[in-house]
């Protein structure tokens, strides 16, 4: 079976090749990690897997499903859930009814069910519950249970994020920089929280990072981008060696 | 500070946040029940309409306050529910049938209105919502075979199974309605389907990738509305008993939108708090403008200023408290003062005061602070 591929996946923007034929495979279990300089397509390509735009060329399988021409928000559907570079949190409500809405995707009951608050709606009430307080247990978020996003400060939100896209219950996690704005204590825990999702729940983790100490610290394998096209692929350190990499990087 | 302890998920968003909650609501309901032995006719008039402008306020605050999209065409809403009511009333339907029928037939206008919602943001929405109010307004205008056009429409007394409700009848059937609505619109917002109203509202992006059918929520959400509305048209329709197109005016639309700017966006309280306050302004307004003279006669006297001083100011006092527009500009800055100074509207200023005899003697001022709010529009 195949878990994830991206077969000569391109987007162009008018004249702009943000993303340039690239293909990769991602095995089930492992944490797969995109670098690259700035303006080097890595979120562009996170858009695409996660259907915010639409690839003008190639292809994306998913568990030996073409879901290149699906909706975003069948996409969540498949059990593909992500964070964002720049938080995109529900910032008026609570952490709580922050990751409730995570569990979205398995809620059964319709609108008319929901006004009348009928049994079923309210036996998934418990169950959506139950699953958004064991990811705030495994993310010890209990304290801000009921604290408004927009009152946090930015590391928790981070954290928050992370805690929503498990609440969709995901096989593939996609995490935009997972790191940035965080301090050097946080991003600590941000590596161990990755390593824990990835081995304790057993979820595949895709991201793009910058770091590059918590990149080796938890990738299996790394794929570099420099403007839109691949430059190389493999575990962190043959990245990190690889010639055309440090020269996208220095410069030389 | 009163910590209210929960050891079961089932009763993690209950319907009273405390047993002191259940209390006012009783004596509350109790009250509305007592009304009619207790007040004068026209009190509980007013009484009626209150109940029928928070039927509206609710139905805003589920689109603008927890969807997030604009309407300032709900009067449009309004005359649909109140003319289908009319039309069946004329045709034999009993009222137990139309009264939902004008909800369901008004939410059927709302999904379609919902439509062109895909796509419009902000202040675009807001006028392509405008439009269509003014669409509705031209077409029951113009349609005279059903409408009788200008003209308007009579309404003879509605009846419940077979008995000609009264003016206490009618008043119990609005209290009846308005429970059920609010109940109805707690509901929604404590559900999934609230939550992903409120995903819509706050960010769009992530509500698509949390797997939320952003396009189904929205004209849901302008169906809810709108259906809503709909109700409290034929309810608006019984308590004129005529009906015709100018009660359905852009002015009753901003009339609307005042509701939940008043009453505050963010809770259905707000809804109620704005009703009342859009009701009793206008026989407030009355009263200030009866006394307003007479006060001004009293303090220049009191100074003892000379006869030509007096009836000058005597003169300038009634220009101004006759002055065309004086009601509207009156409003005008009751909203500007509520934009900048308590964006969260009555219910924000009520839950400020429940927080201060909670804390006390703790409390500073400090500690409620409003918070900063952005339009949702100017970030995009």
């Amino acid at each position: 079976m195949t878990f994830f591929d991206v077969k000569n996946l391109t987007v162009k923007f008018g004249g702009l090749t943000a993303v340039d034929n690239v293909s990769f495979g991602i095995n089930e279990g492992e944490v797969f990690t995109i670098i690259g300089p700035n303006g080097a397509g890595k979120t562009t390509l996170f858009n695409l897997i996660s259907r915010l735009y639409t690839p003008s060329a190639g292809q994306i399988i998913f568990r030996d499903e073409d879901v290149t021409r699906l909706s975003a928000q069948q996409i969540a559907g498949r059990g593909i859930a992500r964070t964002f570079q720049n938080i995109e949190l529900f910032e008026s409500a609570s952490t709580l009814q922050n990751l409730l809405v995570g569990r979205h995707r398995h809620s059964t009951t319709r609108t008319w069910q929901d006004i009348l608050r009928t049994r079923k709606v309210r036996e998934e009430e418990v169950a959506h519950r139950r699953a958004a307080e064991e990811v705030m247990d495994v993310l010890r978020l209990q304290r801000y249970r009921d604290t408004t996003i927009g009152n946090l400060p930015y590391g928790v939100r981070k954290v928050i994020e992370v805690a929503r896209a498990l609440c969709v219950g995901p096989t593939l996690l996609l995490l935009d920089e997972p790191s940035s704005g965080l301090n050097v204590e946080e991003t600590n825990a941000m590596a161990e929280w990755i390593l824990e999702i990835n081995r304790r729940l057993r979820v595949t983790v895709l991201m793009v990072e910058h770091d590059m100490s918590l990149v080796s610290r938890v990738s299996d394998r790394v794929l570099a981008l420099n403007y839109g096209k691949m430059m190389a692929l493999g575990t962190a350190a043959e990245v990190q060696g690889h010639p055309d990499v440090i020269a996208a990087y220095l410069g030389a | 500070m009163a910590h209210h302890v929960r050891t079961d998920y089932g009763d993690s968003d209950p319907l009273f946040p405390s047993k002191a909650a259940v209390f006012w609501y009783a004596v509350l309901i109790a009250g509305l029940i007592a009304a009619p032995y207790l007040l004068e006719s026209y009190y509980l008039s007013q009484l009626v309409f209150i109940m029928i402008y928070a039927i509206v306020g609710v139905a805003l605050n589920i689109l603008s306050g927890q969807a997030g999209q604009v309407s300032i065409g709900h009067a449009a809403f309004l005359a649909i529910g109140a003319y289908f009511t009319a039309v069946a009333q004329k045709y034999g339907l009993p009222l137990v049938l139309y009264l939902p029928l004008a909800g369901v037939f008004t939410g059927i206008a709302g999904y379609l209105v919902g439509l062109p919602a895909l796509r419009l943001h902000g202040i675009y929405l807001a006028i392509a919502t405008l439009a269509f109010a003014f669409i509705v307004e031209e077409i029951i205008a113009r349609w005279e075979s059903v409408t009788n056009g200008n003209e308007g429409l009579m309404l003879p007394p509605p009846s419940l199974f077979g008995l000609k409700l009264g003016t206490e009848g009618f008043y119990y059937l609005c209290l009846l309605v308005t429970v059920l609505v609010v109940l109805a619109a707690i509901n929604i917002i404590r559900s999934s389907t609230g939550r992903s109203f409120m995903a819509l509202r706050d960010s769009e992006t992530a509500a698509r990738s949390m797997g939320i059918d952003t396009a189904r929520y929205k004209t849901t959400a302008f169906a809810l509305s709108a259906g809503i509305t709909g109700i409290a048209g034929a309810l608006y329709a019984h308590k004129m008993s005529f009906i015709s197109p100018e009660m359905f005016s852009l002015s009753v639309s901003i009339d609307f939108v005042m509701i939940i700017i008043i009453g505050g966006l963010v809770s259905l309280r707000g809804a109620v708090f704005g009703a009342i306050f859009m009701i009793m302004a206008d026989p407030l307004l009355i009263i200030l403008k009866d006394q307003l003279p007479l006060w001004a006669d009293m303090v220049t006297h009191g100074l003892y200023l000379p006869d030509s001083v007096n009836q000058a100011v005597q003169a300038g006092v009634s220009r101004v408290v006759n002055a065309p527009g004086l009601k509207s500009l009156i409003f005008g800055i009751i909203i500007i003062v509520f934009i900048i100074y308590e964006p969260l509207g009555l219910d924000g200023r009520w839950q400020r005061v429940k927080a201060y005899f909670k804390q006390f003697p703790l409390a500073r001022q400090r500690s409620a602070r409003p918070p900063r709010m952005f339009l949702k529009s100017e970030r995009r």
